[in-house]
């Protein structure tokens, strides 16, 4: 067994550590609170840390054990992406609209969490009301990636991922509506996954795009997401869109063992959406997705060539559908009952205005504005109409690829991280980096990154599998294995690297 | 289609946003980019595609017709800018 520090062991390790009293889940606490103490200056990950919460957390977590009534997760930090409402804590979304709003209720995945006896630490930075790709739209100013200075870490889920990149947290919940779990993951070098659409309850979530956003979760590893995600699903009346379906056991079904231990996928049959790999892929990232896919096969998977014909519209049908919901999920905040309201204005429609338009950032602006123009009377057909029905094609397109394969393996984005600022003045070309996640969501597909490579400038590349609906625990098994093959998911930043506490942990 | 000032500023208007001066151009020259992004949807030919609203072919839920929320006004209200008498404060609308 190698010993690696207590902050870099995996929620596994952790759980024994804390069942065998090797360590208390407040010491494991004042660990990663130490952490985020001494590097979140460099990363800007989170919003909000409440130490004094987290250590009353972590006392009740202990006690818990000590009467032998863990769950899997008791007494393991987390953290909680700021768009998730926390009763008595700032819940911001990265927006000024609502830098002074505390919910008087948590939100379902919240509950769920602190049922299990998980111990939040704080809240972590995102894009503006989870507008983005890159965490530059937050008001709170960008998240910096991990691995290198002055590089966004992705978004809009940034904060999280960064925060488990560099061991600020073992594991953290995250959001996607286009990619915001699976693209930050990807750009941090972690495990991310987002689930079947409907599978974790969106109650409390500050809703983007509410037929498109979808909870999910952020660790170092297959396994460690396998933890989380079974923690954050589960039925809830307050969510229309829940499906009520038994909860799965992820981690117990990717722990069990393969009948033949050298091909471990063998009878898996992985479809390669070739077109994915042509034309806007950067050399790097074909040559690490293409590594990873000879890795699947030496592990028993047979790969196999399919068609997403339709995919290629995936980004302007997502961003019509995305902006359209947008536009009208956020005219709720119009400075009445919670949020910004402007210091003086003439009239009600002033104050609605000025309360807005100091309340919002630029992009949240722009994506009010196009939605706003694609469901107004004249347009509506040609835009809004025309996308859902792109939409029903592309998930035709996945129902007939899955027919012919279990799972579709592709690269997480045509990019990795770029430098702080570069695409700020040209939208559009961010959005187009969406290409390989958002059809995903408009099928309402789960989807998985997991880190596959590095390129020249040392930053992590990402591998997207995608599944049928509800084959969560068949994404998981694929990553789990192969990671216990390969070591890129245990490359760590050099900020990971540096032991504030150096005690250590067999793993 | 470029989009013009009036049209931005209609379009403002029904978002209930207030777009200065000085931000007026930049705008529109993103929201012209961004509409170029979605004018190539118009390529294909969606005859007869029933449209998809939604991931789940949902039906709505039933529940009994009881109360199951208890009265949360003095904490909702809590958060609000401008509140009396258990009331939300606004403008006066009518004179």
């Amino acid at each position: 067994m190698t010993p690696v520090p207590i902050f870099d062991a995996p929620v596994s390790a952790l759980r024994r550590a804390l069942d065998e009293k090797e360590i208390s889940s407040v010491e494991l606490t004042n660990i990663f609170l130490d952490r985020i103490e001494a590097f979140d200056p460099e990363l800007n990950a989170f919003i909000t840390v409440d130490r004094d919460r987290a250590l009353a957390e972590a006392r009740s977590a202990d006690a818990r054990i000590a009467r032998n009534e863990a769950d899997p997760l008791t007494g393991i930090p987390l953290a909680h992406k700021d768009v998730f409402c926390t009763e008595g804590i700032l819940t911001t979304c990265a927006s000024r609209m609502l830098s002074n709003f505390v919910s008087p209720y948590d939100a379902h995945v919240v509950s769920l969490l602190k049922q299990a006896g998980a111990v939040s630490l704080g809240k972590t930075n995102l894009d503006e009301f989870a507008m983005g790709s890159s965490c530059e739209t937050s008001y709170y100013g960008p998240v910096i990636n991990p691995w290198k200075p002055g590089t966004i870490a992705g978004g809009s889920s940034g904060g999280s991922a960064a925060a488990v990149a560099a061991r600020l947290v073992p594991i953290a919940t995250g959001t996607d509506t286009g990619g915001s779990v699976r693209q930050p993951a990807a750009f941090c070098g972690i495990t991310g996954i987002k689930p079947t659409y409907g599978l974790i309850s969106r109650y409390g979530t500050i809703a983007c795009a509410s037929s498109l956003d979808q909870g999910g979760a952020f660790g170092a590893s297959a396994e460690d997401c396998a933890f989380l995600l079974s923690s954050m699903t589960g039925f809830d009346t307050r969510d229309s869109t829940s499906l009520d379906r038994p909860v799965e056991n992820y981690a117990a079904i990717i722990g069990a063992g393969a009948p033949d231990a050298a091909r471990p996928l063998d009878g898996l049959t992985i479809g390669v959406p070739r077109d994915f790999f042509s034309t806007g892929l950067n050399d790097e990232i074909r040559t690490a997705v293409e590594g990873a896919l000879a890795q699947y096969r030496a592990l028993g998977a047979s790969l196999r060539d399919i068609d997403l014909p339709n995919v290629r519209l995936a980004v302007p049908a997502y961003y019509v559908i995305a902006m359209a919901e947008a536009s009208s999920n956020l005219t709720k905040f119009d400075g009445v009952r919670y949020g910004h309201r402007a210091a003086e204005y003439a009239d009600l429609v002033d104050m609605y205005c000025k309360s807005r338009s100091e309340g919002f950032g630029a992009e949240v602006q722009r994506r009010i504005l196009t939605g706003t123009f694609v469901l107004s009377h004249g347009y509506y057909d040609a835009y809004y109409l025309q996308a859902q029905k792109l939409r029903r094609l592309i998930t035709g397109d996945f129902e007939r690829a899955f027919a012919e394969c279990d799972l579709i393996a592709c690269p997480t984005s045509p990019a990795t991280a770029w430098a702080l600022g570069e695409m700020s003045d040209d939208p559009v070309q961010m959005y187009l980096g969406d290409i390989y996640t958002s059809p995903v969501n408009l099928a309402g597909l789960p989807g998985l990154s997991h880190p596959c490579g590095f390129n020249a400038a040392g930053l992590p590349i990402g591998l997207q599998l995608i599944g049928s609906y509800f084959s969560e625990a068949r994404l998981l098994t694929a990553a789990h294995r192969f990671q216990q093959a390969t070591d890129w998911h245990l490359r760590r930043p050099p900020i990971a690297g540096s032991a504030h506490i150096p005690d250590t942990i067999d793993k | 289609m470029p989009l013009s000032n009036e049209q931005l500023m209609r379009l403002a208007r029904l978002a209930r946003l207030s777009i200065p001066d000085d931000k007026v151009d930049i705008t529109r020259k993103q929201l012209d980019s961004i509409f170029i992004l979605i004018a190539q949807m118009q390529a294909v030919n969606t005859t007869g595609i029933e449209p998809m609203s939604h991931p789940q072919e949902l039906a709505a839920r039933l529940r009994e017709d009881v109360v199951t929320e208890t009265d949360c006004r003095t904490a909702f209200q809590a958060i609000a800018p401008h509140t009396e008498a258990g009331l939300y404060l606004v403008p006066k609308v009518i004179e």
